[in-house]
């Protein structure tokens, strides 16, 4: 192949690859090198090498912040699967009473932050609230969901989970359609009991969704926002500020956009790490079983 | 007696794919269902598997009513058609599962296996997946996976169909082996005749929601019941020319359409009256290409297969015949050949299908 050709076929792809540049390489590399640097919103940036990074690492705000993310996202992530997996195995059948209740429990997926946390704003507000009424005809004391600091991010996981569940499900949906009928008739001919069937047939064929399912979301969660933002500000006292809703507020709230361009790297490289180290945990297996192949 | 089944009816909504079929199979008994795709043979199947519920009738197998009873507590074992096997345990646990839901003691199961594998020289694959199985493999570990339930009944949904050509044979020799091993009756499913012929003690023929003839495969190939089979079990099928009772005597004989009269040696009396049909197998009609015969011929097409040559020919009055000649045959398209026709091998068909033939000797 010519050099001339070569460069053809580069043509093809160079929008894809400027646009690429333009608008994720180029902020990346510029959040990194903001990183390093005072920045004053109007005036001359100062380099300060690790600075700011220095400074994250004493910052007890950024520090709840992160515990505050990684505590929701293992109060999301883990029920939200196992949430996902149940509602695909009960609604993958035939028939419109199945399909309408998948399009209800997918639909809470297309609304937007803003409307999730208005109507779960309606459902957990003590004096008025749809929980709170259902706990005082109960005759127990209302719970103050979003005003206790040890209620409010499990207020926030199940806002989160009832807002996020609709695509694990068709995930799940998806990999149950992909199991041939006939293994379960094998298993059937072999007496399998449900439960076995499901362990031993099921969920194996489901690992790679399983899999999927998990590191999305967990990427995902890390990265909560909106919710926090929205429903509580990351209050009380910031019990639910999450690490975005902090270097939100470092960036724009008080202009301090070098530090928080240096805690928007500290969390990048703690979402790959975390993503690289589920994709290594669960793929190195799989290797094995290829590397018997001959 | 092995399984029985007792006026088993099954409609898929409003198509009925079962009418009242009624068989009985003896002890160690191989049965082949033979028929045409959609002919019900694999509903039935699986209707003794207990994957389908009949709409009516009973199955009962050694004595025992096993259509009321959940799949694995039938006592039957099944080969799928695509094997089934499961993708994420090894050929060892794919043997075991049936087993440890059947609560056999470990120690039990291992010897089973063991046995099997032997058997079935599949021991070295033992911790293997199925993906790094070939073809052949899996169909060795799908029939071991149910040898080692040791089941009253053994059901084989064409087992044969996703091999190649080459592994057919060997694998068809291997089924025959393997029946001579095992206690247990066995049912084929396919719709391959070759299969059954080779295959099967009794051939069970299904077309159209029913079962058309329950013989031994001689007796299918040289006594079909009716036109169905006797166009379906044979290659090339069977010549039907309508045809005339003529004559006197014992035995009948007919007269076909461009004048030509056989003598056959079905007996004349018992015979439907109405419009009859003569059936004659390729290999009772000699073509000769010198013209000598009973009648002539325009030859269509010639199909050379080595040891002989099937001709493709139309009588005088355009019915299409196929005849047989030798492998070296100078037999070309647009030859005018003479027939030799074989009376004594010769079928009747009544108006209604039914067969008729010579008195067994």
């Amino acid at each position: 192949m010519t050099a001339a050709r070569r460069w053809e076929g580069l043509l093809f792809v160079a929008p894809f690859v400027l646009l690429y540049t333009l608008i994720l390489i180029f902020p990346l590399l510029r959040g990194v090198w903001l990183s390093l640097h005072r920045v004053a919103l109007f005036g001359p940036d100062h380099f300060i090498g690790f600075g700011n990074y220095a400074r994250l690492a004493a910052d007890p705000i950024f520090q709840q912040s992160l515990i505050n993310t990684f505590v929701v996202t293992l109060m999301i992530v883990p029920p939200l699967t196992a949430i996902a997996l149940a509602l695909a195995l009960a609604l993958n059948r035939a028939g419109p009473a199945a399909a309408l209740m998948r399009g209800i429990f997918f639909s809470s997926a297309v609304l937007s932050v803003t409307i999730v946390t208005l109507i779960w704003r309606f459902v957990l507000a003590p004096d008025a609230g749809l929980l709170g009424e259902l706990w005082q005809a109960l005759g127990w004391e209302p719970l103050p969901f979003l005003s206790d600091q040890r209620l409010v991010l499990p207020a926030l996981a199940i806002t989160t989970i009832w807002w996020s569940v609709g695509l694990p499900m068709l995930l799940f949906l998806a990999g149950l359609q992909q199991i041939p009928q006939e293994m379960y008739e094998a298993a059937a001919l072999d007496g399998a009991r449900r439960w076995t069937t499901f362990r031993r047939i099921t969920l194996p064929a489901l690992k790679r969704t399983t899999i999927l399912v998990v590191m999305l979301q967990t990427a995902a969660q890390l990265q909560l926002f909106g919710q926090s933002q929205l429903l509580t500000a990351g209050g009380p006292s910031g019990a639910s500020r999450t690490a975005v809703l902090f270097l939100f507020e470092s960036a724009f709230g008080r202009w301090e956009l070098g530090y928080a361009s240096a805690a928007a790297e500290v969390l990048f490289v703690i979402i790959l790490a975390v993503t690289l180290t589920q994709y290594w945990a669960t793929g190195r297996r799989g290797e094995g079983e290829r590397g018997l192949r001959h | 007696m092995s399984l029985e089944l007792k006026n088993v009816r099954k409609a898929f909504g409003a198509t009925p794919v079962l009418d009242e079929v009624s068989l009985t199979l003896q002890a160690r008994e191989f049965v082949a269902f033979l028929g045409p795709s959609g002919s019900g043979k694999s509903t039935l199947l699986r209707i003794i598997a207990g994957l389908e519920t009949a709409d009516a009738g009973e199955v009962w197998l050694e004595g025992r009513r096993i259509d009321t009873l959940p799949p694995g507590e039938r006592g039957v074992a099944m080969v799928f058609q695509h094997y089934a096997l499961y993708p994420h345990m090894s050929v060892r646990e794919n043997m075991a599962f049936g087993l440890r839901n059947a609560r056999v003691p470990s120690s039990e199961i291992d010897a089973l296996i063991a046995d099997a594998a032997r058997v079935l020289e599949i021991d070295p694959l033992l911790d293997r997946k199925p993906d790094q199985l070939s073809g052949g493999q899996r169909q060795r570990v799908a029939i071991g996976r149910a040898i080692v339930k040791r089941p009253k009944l053994f059901l084989l949904d064409e087992p044969l169909s996703n091999l190649d050509a080459a592994l057919r044979l060997r694998t068809r020799v291997e089924l025959a082996q393997l029946r001579q091993r095992v206690e247990a009756a066995m049912i084929m499913v396919t719709h391959d005749q070759a299969e059954a012929m080779t295959l099967a003690d009794r051939i069970v023929v299904f077309n159209d929601r029913r079962i058309q003839q329950v013989a031994s495969p001689m007796e299918i190939y040289s006594r079909p019941a009716n036109t169905f089979v006797a166009r379906f079990v044979g290659s090339p099928a069977m010549t039907l020319a309508p045809a005339a009772l003529t004559g006197e005597g014992g035995l009948a004989s007919v007269q076909l359409g461009d004048g030509t009269v056989v003598q056959t040696e079905v007996a004349r009396e018992g015979l439907p009256t109405g419009d009859l049909q003569l059936g004659l197998r390729p290999e009772h009609i000699k073509v000769d290409p010198t013209g000598a015969g009973a009648t002539r011929a325009t030859v269509e097409l010639v199909e050379r297969l080595g040891e002989r040559s099937i001709v493709y020919a139309r009588l005088k009055n355009g019915l299409p015949v196929t005849g047989e000649d030798g492998g070296l045959t100078t037999i070309k398209v647009g030859d005018e050949v003479g027939l030799a026709i074989d009376g004594s091998a010769a079928h009747i068909f009544g108006p209604d299908g039914s067969g008729h033939h010579r008195q067994s000797a």
